[in-house]
């Protein structure tokens, strides 16, 4: 049996057509490939004059590697605070206190709909008047945007992945004796948290790639060392390109990292692990928490 | 009271807030256009049993779902325009629009081929083996069984990549298109710094108004068009 919905297990006739479209396929997307690199060429795009200074010890000695190092700095706080403030939010948004559980809802609602770039520059203007002798604003301000988005989305996960634990779980923690809150806490979250754990790693790509909107704030991240490069060299294309090298590669990593771990823990839940989408809203699931509570306001 | 009110609104009137929503608006409308044929045309490959183009679906999904959109942005105006000397319209504002909505598209395609993808895997592969056991040939089975199952499951991850591209066209501002949201907020802050605050909300409601009607109607649809399992 074939494993695809769509197709059955190909006999003689299709196996020809599927070999045919194969070959036909892999010859058109060759064709545009090297019809790119015909263009480039005509161009002179592809001259070692205008790759070399992209790719030299000097270029990542002086710009690339001190640009990925903030990076990769701002992506660090920013998960770290994210992660708390997802934990803090999330649980807020499954209180069994009305008040909590909508004030949460409206923060998390409210910073999940504004653009993070707007909440950077704004934050950007803010740290500006507030801490005049602030030489890192940009930082800050980076941060702290990436926080409040990140930690917002965090908080959804850490409420659909209670809400996605069979209802059971909930029921027997109250069965035993124990109140809501001690159930979420004791019971409901760890189980959650391990079931989210793939997503919250698909939640570092969108971080790092959000981290280079901090280029137009003028915080000096990977992307900026890259224009810097590219303005005294003449080179955007070739330096461009190297520079979403360096992001698809550790992306890649980090997308590979979640998918090993959603298979790795799907024994230690209850729930299934939910895997991230790399574009920041996962799909919210609509769940209804195992304990009866409405997770929604 | 009424001196600030005032003040707030001829220091709102000299800027046009709503045009640059519009632009947003804009931006989103033709990205997601083009994304959606891109992305549809990407998801076929995909699922499609041949396996160079399913090669060719998955190397275009994951170089671009895991390139930033600035940068994407930023190749489309230094790479190729200025570059390339690729020119997509005569006069500098719709080139710069044109080259925006373009490097939205490629990126948001990579999310809209993931979602309609999704929704195929949400269709259980005994659905498949009935319509097989009833007598229905691919055609068929895939036109009234599979295809109307797994546009139900794709409209709420769709949702999701719509809000995320409106969301994300304020990075238009990296492709030059300066009278957009995003790029419209840091100059009134810049130049009217005592109305911070007042700013920040005007735009950050703007989207909240814009993105909420899209996350309900989206939900809504998915949940009442949703397959019962």
């Amino acid at each position: 049996m074939s494993s695809s919905v769509l197709f059955d297990a190909p006999g003689p006739r299709s196996r020809a057509w599927i070999l045919g479209g194969n070959v036909l396929g892999a010859l058109v997307a060759l064709a545009v490939i090297g019809w790119v690199l015909v263009q480039l060429d005509a161009k002179g795009q592809l001259s070692w004059d205008l790759w070399g200074p992209a790719l030299s010890a000097r270029t990542w000695e002086f710009y690339l590697l001190p640009g990925l190092l903030n990076t990769l700095r701002a992506a660090a706080f920013a998960i770290v605070g994210s992660i708390v403030f997802g934990l803090v939010f999330g649980m807020g948004r499954l209180s069994h206190i009305t008040l909590v559980r909508r004030v949460c809802g409206v923060v998390v609602e409210f910073m999940r709909a504004v653009p993070v770039l707007l909440m950077m520059v704004f934050f950007y203007g803010l740290f500006g008047q507030l801490f005049r002798g602030l030489d890192d604003k940009a930082f800050v301000a980076v941060v702290v945007a990436l926080i409040l988005y990140n930690g917002s989305v965090i908080a959804e996960l850490v409420r659909s992945g209670v809400g996605n634990l069979p209802r059971g779980q909930g029921e027997a923690g109250l069965a035993i004796g124990l109140t809501g809150g001690q159930t979420l806490r004791s019971i409901q979250l760890p189980q959650a948290l391990v079931a989210m754990l793939p997503a919250m790693v698909s939640q570092i790509v969108v971080v790092l790639k959000d981290s280079a909107l901090g280029q137009l704030i003028g915080y000096p991240e990977l992307l900026r060392s890259g224009v810097i490069v590219y303005s005294g060299d003449g080179n955007p294309l070739q330096v461009l390109t190297v520079v979403a090298v360096v992001f698809i590669l550790l992306n890649m990593l980090l997308t590979v990292v979640a998918h090993r771990l959603s298979k790795l823990l799907s024994s230690r839940t209850a729930g299934t692990p939910l895997e991230g989408t790399g574009i920041g809203n996962p799909t919210a699931v609509a769940g209804e928490p195992g304990d009866g509570r409405t997770a929604r306001d | 009271m009424n001196d600030y009110l005032s003040g707030l609104g001829t220091y709102l009137g000299r800027y046009d807030v709503l045009g640059a929503f519009w632009t947003n608006i804009q931006l989103t409308f033709w990205g997601a256009l083009i994304a959606l044929v891109l992305g549809t045309a990407l998801a076929l490959m995909r699922i499609s049993p041949i396996a160079s183009l399913q090669w060719v679906g998955a190397a275009y999904v994951n170089i671009f779902r895991n390139t930033p959109l600035t940068i994407i942005m930023t190749f489309m105006v230094m790479g190729v325009w200025t570059t390339l000397q690729i020119q997509l319209a005569d006069d500098f504002n719709s080139n710069f629009f044109r080259l925006a909505v373009i490097g939205l598209a490629i990126y948001h395609a990579a999310f809209v081929c993931e979602s309609i993808r999704s929704g195929v895997n949400t269709v259980p592969l005994g659905q498949a083996e009935a319509a097989r056991a009833i007598g229905l040939s691919f055609l068929p089975a895939a036109r009234l069984i599979i295809l109307p199952q797994a546009f139900r499951g794709a409209i709420a991850p769709l949702g999701n990549t719509l809000i995320a591209l409106l969301k994300n066209s304020t990075v238009a501002a990296a492709a030059s298109v300066s009278w957009e949201t995003s790029s419209t907020m840091k100059t009134m802050i810049e130049f009217n710094p005592n109305y911070l605050w007042e700013t920040f909300a005007v735009f950050a409601i703007g989207y909240v108004i814009l993105v909420i009607p899209i996350g309900v109607l989206t939900t809504w649809m998915s949940q009442r068009l949703a397959v019962k399992r």
